[in-house]
């Protein structure tokens, strides 16, 4: 099982959302995300605008069994792409282990729900 | 506000003076004792209420929105303070400083501690003061058509938003004790005296001539520069990079800001104490100047920086509000026009240009709004003052230049008085307890460090 954590633009969320629906991941987290790196965002604020070192984009967090890796990937690739600078970043690691806390249920399985399986 | 006090000068505007005639003429075949006019005191007592709307929650959210959010607590909390303090300063000794008499050579410059607890005052006397509406007493004086209670109530509230108005330049880094301490010493010893000054029937620059309808001088000058001499004392905001942080809230500015508007009718038509044509047209002019003050900010915005911004509408109506103030008794539509226009065009260059090339922090522009705002509309009314409205004043434009010479040093004096004084209570306040909050108190957030809450909990 991997993580994938994904930064896109904000702009970008409703895209990566039905590309994700459509390759069957209906299971994620999402959340607002402010960072700092070389790009700004201009504020105006009475009379002068000026630029803030904040930069907001939309973060995902999606744990995938590892035949859908490539898919999830591909699909926030295409529809995240914007070809400027700033697009983001995804990163994969490993996951140990997953628990669904209703029935106590272990591993890979505990990722889908039985007899929608993808 | 130009008050006549049975103790000074006698009416200068003939109408006024003609109504007083025929009214003494009348009194002289049937005497009547004098009586309150129902129709002035609700109005009166309707517009004092509307001026303390503009300073809880008005001003407390222009404010509040506008800072950062770990600060909007203390900003809030300022304003009401300082509603609360001030309130009880004006009842203890404030009304008796402001407006107040004193025997001999202090006499035109501080009122004295004859109404200190507002002692000797009774439910039914009437206002000493009055503009249009007067009628004669038995002894043979003037006297104004509202009680005397409601006068003293409608002043305590302009009494409270003038301090408050000062906190936009010191907010996010103040110690809480520091600012208690400073505002209660500046409003005995910078807004008593100049009150008095301006508006008392003794005051020195009123019988000067100096025209202040409802404010601009009074509160917006001096809360203005008071402003600017402790927002360079302070000192800059840590972090601060010559530019405003960003407001955490705007539709709480855009909230605040509606709120001073609608207040603001209270404060102009209300500072003629009468409802009649007078009040009229002070809502008239500055309505129509916040207007056009609001819109233009828009345009100017629109041409420099190619957006029309929330918090930039929201300034131009502040400004405009700011700047009619003083003109309100005075101007006709040509002027409420030509002000609120300006007022924008002074202020965007002041935040956008001026302040930004300088690098002082007034965190929220209360010297390049009020301040700037308030010297425009002071010497405007020197300006555009005409006799359609007020038979005996008129401006510059209107063929009286010495009304703009006697503004000019009204104007002059305020900022001398209120610079020097404001500078020394804030070094003093400063030796007594402090005023700059520590610095990690200030990274941290006043909210949490000054008053142990937080405004925008994340857990139920």
């Amino acid at each position: 099982m991997k993580k994938i954590e994904a930064i896109i633009r904000k702009s970008k969320f409703e895209d990566v959302k039905a590309a994700l629906h459509a390759v069957d991941i209906d299971f994620f987290t999402y959340w607002d995300a402010t960072g700092v790196g070389k790009s700004t965002e201009k504020i105006i604020f009475r009379g002068k605008s000026y630029d803030t070192s904040k930069i907001n984009r939309t973060m995902l967090s999606i744990i995938v069994r590892d035949q859908n890796l490539e898919k999830t990937i591909n699909a926030i690739i295409t529809s995240a792409k914007t070809g400027e600078m700033g697009d983001g970043k995804i990163f994969v690691s490993d996951i140990e282990d997953v628990y669904r806390i209703r029935n106590a249920e272990k591993g890979p399985e505990a990722l889908y729900i039985k007899g929608e399986e993808v | 506000m130009v008050f006549f006090c049975t103790l000074g000068v006698s009416a200068q505007d003939p109408k006024a003076a003609n109504d007083s005639i025929k009214a003494t003429t009348e009194a002289t075949i049937a005497p009547v004792s004098p009586s309150v006019d129902s129709g002035d005191t609700a109005w009166l007592i309707v517009a004092a209420a509307f001026v303390l709307m503009m300073t809880i929650p008005g001003l407390a959210l222009f404010y509040g929105g506008l800072v950062r959010r770990k600060n909007v607590l203390n900003v809030l909390m300022q304003c009401f303070i300082i509603t609360a303090v001030i309130t009880i300063e004006w009842v203890v000794i404030g009304y008796s400083m402001s407006f107040g008499s004193s025997e001999g050579i202090l006499n035109p410059f501080i009122g004295g501690f004859d109404w200190a607890f507002l002692k000797g005052i009774h439910v039914s006397d009437l206002s000493p003061y009055f503009i249009s509406h007067s009628q004669p007493t038995a002894d043979g004086g003037t006297i104004g058509t509202i009680p005397h209670i409601v006068f003293i109530l409608f002043q305590c509230m302009f009494a409270i938003i003038t301090p408050a108005l000062i906190l936009g330049a010191y907010a996010e880094r103040i110690k809480f004790k520091g600012f208690l301490l400073f505002t209660v010493l500046w409003s005995l010893i910078v807004y008593n005296p100049v009150a008095h000054w301006v508006w008392s029937g003794d005051g020195w620059l009123f019988k000067m001539g100096a025209l202040d309808f409802a404010g601009g001088t009074v509160v917006h000058i001096n809360a203005g520069i008071a402003a600017l001499v402790t927002a360079l004392m302070i000192g800059k905001r840590k972090y601060y990079e010559g530019h405003p942080t960003q407001p955490h809230n705007i539709p709480y500015v855009v909230m605040g800001a509606a709120l001073l508007w609608v207040g603001w009718i209270g404060f102009n038509a209300g500072s003629g104490l009468a409802a009649d044509g007078l009040a009229a047209s002070a809502f008239l002019v500055t309505h129509l100047a916040t207007a056009t003050a609001a819109f233009t900010w828009v345009i100017l915005d629109w041409i420099f920086n190619k957006k029309p911004t929330v918090v930039g509408i929201a300034t131009g109506a502040v400004a405009g509000l700011v700047a009619i103030t003083p003109a309100a008794g005075f101007v006709d539509v040509t002027g409420a026009l030509l002000i609120g226009m300006l007022v924008s065009v002074f202020c965007f260059i002041m935040v956008g240009v001026i302040k930004p090339k300088l690098g002082y922090d007034d965190s929220l522009d209360a010297f390049g709004v009020h301040g700037i705002g308030g010297l425009w509309g002071a010497l405007a009314t020197g300006l555009f003052a005409t006799t359609a409205i007020q038979g005996s004043y008129s401006g510059l434009f209107y063929g009286n230049a010495t009304q703009f010479i006697i503004q000019l040093k009204a104007v002059g004096v305020t900022i001398l008085y209120s610079g020097i004084l404001t500078a020394v209570l804030f070094w003093i306040t400063d030796k007594l307890v402090g005023v700059r909050a520590k610095d990690v108190d200030e990274t941290e957030g006043l909210d949490i460090t000054q008053h142990g809450e937080i405004a925008y909990n994340k857990a139920d």
